[in-house]
């Protein structure tokens, strides 16, 4: 008797208080204009421009200056300063989130503060530290010239700054936060309890991370590397300054891009946005793949959250008797 | 002896959570250890288990020191508290997981399973992830999980602690029945008494990481070691009394007073079925008036108050409820029928006290 009517007053006055601090229509709508305005007119109408821009001489230009010799290479050495900074940065990642979510030690804060420090230097400030590093007049510079490296009864010279080492450096320091900052949270929700359930069954400690803590935190972990390879492949400032803009050598993609629109020349403003392109549907990619994660890993988060909740206390008689004997 | 403790102490940052404990387990037995949240029970069962090392004392496995082995090397079938199930594994998974580890071959491993899933009558839901399960087959599947690779104990944190009151008490009854068809020496934790005293073949009781009192349930409630397990293990009505004239008083209630000297504070504990009570309002030497009763399912729990402002718990069946047609704001007589001195914490009590100058009790007694 008391539930139905309990219940159906608290719908009232739901629905009362709803009312009374809702807006009114003409606010509301004036709002979702200007926040649709803003987006087309900054957010969508350059981004359909660059393709508009690049398909503008036909589909036979598009082709002929993404094959341009110099255009390749700058795909070419963005692809592989990827592959090799988002592994790096994976693995450190796992470690740095495994360290902060499952330990407790000293500095742990100053750790976290120190994962985040790349999201708050200028990255053509992170750019001139390597050059200042490792440049010819740098502090380090001069010792690497002088103690090349021995392979195979070889010398090779290293050479860091306006070389691809120097690139992947730059591009390891920007991007590095990405995948530890997904992984913090996940793995802190996690806990250690099925880990500890899988050492009570014998499993040795890379079983146990193997088959249970990466497969726990595999979306947020996927989520990580997508959002850093795509800051790893866009990344300008921290480049730009280490690069040297060595045509068909140092150029990754975005320096490509820039290099093309200053170039002037017939054509090569369209061979820009040309570039530009692969960098959007890059962009276009990850933005879907990310939605896809969140979506994916709200829900997994919603089953843990069910598998810990106890079950709702059916009878409270039961519990009234605990404590009366 | 399938497990001891000798002189365990666990220390976290100085502070000891486990201070000095020895008991030890036999071979098959249904064990809880009991005690309020902090009291270092679970840390005990984690020392057992391998998950926590002693900071010193000893922990023996059938008269092995195990202190240097490893959580792996123990093989001990543990079930923590939120049951830990893999949550990217599916229930068969969950349960092959220990038998995979353990290099079992394809087919016996499928079958060890089956069998896992039919003891534990969660047939049909080998396809089934942790969330797709209620909270009574979680636990069964944690408990198959532990259990499926054979080992030589089972160790269960906070059991019941997870799921509604209803199922709890079908688990109690199952976990039982568990241990009697497999025989498999299993430790409890639990911090709640009535769970203790139904289930388990003995009791070790902490508090703040010492240990109280080692016994059979019935032990600890009859014949609790102190003052804290007493007021633990079951309700009581404690009182501090005062010797005046040769006689333990408070308000107007008099207990003898063991020839302690006028002045002493003797602290008196009782239990509800203790307290008698007559509608008549000459029978027993006490005036009181019922001030609220508790339905309970069978039983009923009566608060009454004396005349000078204590209160006392008492409680009754329905039927002797509605013999003495009893009723909120009625006027009763009634007396203490047997008590103990609980004179301080830590301190050995005196056996159990009766008065000799009163009818013997009609009142049934429900322990």
């Amino acid at each position: 008797m008391a539930g139905p009517v309990k219940r159906k007053s608290s719908d009232d006055s739901h629905r009362q208080s709803r009312r009374g601090t809702e807006e009114s229509p003409v606010v509301k709508w004036v709002l979702i204009t200007i926040a649709l305005a803003f987006c087309m007119v900054f957010l969508l109408l350059p981004l359909v421009n660059v393709f508009a821009q690049a398909f503008g001489q036909g589909l036979k230009a598009y082709l002929t200056a993404l094959t341009d010799p110099d255009s390749w290479a700058a795909i070419r050495l963005t692809l592989i300063v990827a592959a090799i900074s988002v592994p790096l940065n994976v693995i450190f990642g796992v470690c740095a989130a495994w360290a902060i979510a499952k330990f407790n030690f000293r500095g742990k804060s100053l750790l976290i503060t120190l994962i985040d420090l790349p999201f708050s230097v200028s990255p053509v400030v992170a750019g001139l530290m390597f050059v200042v590093l490792f440049g010819m007049n740098g502090f380090m510079g001069p010792w690497l010239q002088e103690h090349p490296l021995h392979l195979f009864g070889k010398e090779y010279p290293i050479k860091i700054i306006f070389a691809v080492p120097g690139i992947v450096l730059a591009t390891m320091f920007v991007t590095f936060p990405f995948v530890a900052r997904e992984l913090i949270p996940v793995m802190q929700a996690t806990g250690t309890e099925q880990e500890q359930a899988a050492l009570t069954l014998g499993a040795s400690g890379w079983t146990t991370f193997w088959h249970v803590t990466l497969p726990s935190v595999k979306w947020g972990l996927i989520y990580g590397i997508i959002l850093c390879n795509a800051r790893a492949m866009g990344e300008f400032g921290a480049v730009s300054v280490v690069s040297g803009h060595i045509i068909g050598r140092t150029e990754t993609m975005p320096l490509r891009v820039q290099s093309l629109y200053e170039g002037g020349s017939v054509g090569s403003g369209a061979a820009a946005f040309a570039v530009a392109s692969l960098l959007a549907l890059l962009a276009l990619i990850t933005l879907g793949l990310k939605t896809f994660l969140e979506w994916k890993q709200a829900r997994e988060f919603e089953h843990a959250q069910q598998a810990i909740m106890p079950e709702k206390e059916a009878d409270t008689a039961f519990l009234v008797r605990k404590d009366f004997r | 002896m399938s497990i001891e403790l000798k002189n365990v102490t666990k220390q976290f940052g100085g502070v000891a959570a486990v201070n000095n404990v020895s008991f030890s387990v036999n071979e098959g037995e249904l064990m809880a250890l009991l005690g309020p949240s902090g009291g270092g029970k679970t840390t005990v069962l984690r020392m057992i288990a391998g998950l926590e090392m002693p900071t010193s004392g000893d922990v023996l496995i059938r008269g092995q020191r195990v202190n240097d082995l490893s959580v792996q090397e123990r093989n001990i079938g543990f079930v923590f508290q939120n049951y830990a199930l893999f949550k990217n594994m599916n229930v068969f998974k969950n349960i092959a997981f220990g038998l995979k580890i353990k290099k079992w071959k394809k087919a016996d491993i499928k079958d060890r399973v089956a069998e896992m899933l039919k003891v534990f009558e969660i047939e049909g839901l080998e396809k089934r992830y942790p969330h797709q399960l209620s909270g009574g087959q979680r636990q069964r599947v944690a408990i198959a999980r532990s259990l499926a690779p054979k080992p030589s104990m089972l160790l269960l944190d906070e059991p019941f602690g997870a799921v509604d009151a209803k199922i709890r008490q079908e688990l109690r009854e199952w976990l039982v029945k568990l241990h009697h068809d497999l025989n498999v020496t299993t430790i409890f934790v639990t911090h709640d008494q009535e769970e203790a005293l139904e289930v388990s073949n003995r009791i070790v009781i902490f508090s703040r990481g010492h240990l109280q009192q080692v016994g059979a349930p019935r032990e600890v409630y009859e014949q609790p070691a102190n003052e804290f397990v007493a007021r633990f293990i079951g309700v009581m009505n404690v009182l501090d009394t005062e010797v005046k004239e040769g006689v333990a008083r408070v308000g107007e209630l008099q207990f003898p007073a063991h020839d302690q000297p006028d002045g002493t504070r003797l602290r008196i504990g009782f239990r509800p079925y203790a307290v008698q009570v007559s509608t008549d309002l000459s029978l027993y030497p006490y005036k009181a008036v019922l001030r609220h009763t508790f339905f309970l399912g069978v039983m009923l729990r009566l608060e009454f108050e004396l005349s000078s402002g204590l209160t006392l718990r008492s409680r009754m069946t329905k039927e002797e409820y509605a013999q003495l047609s009893l009723e909120d704001g009625k006027e009763v007589s009634l007396q203490v029928r047997n008590y103990r001195v609980l004179a301080k914490e830590d301190s050995a009590l005196p056996p159990e006290k009766e008065f000799t100058y009163q009818p013997p009790p009609t009142i049934a007694e429900h322990i």
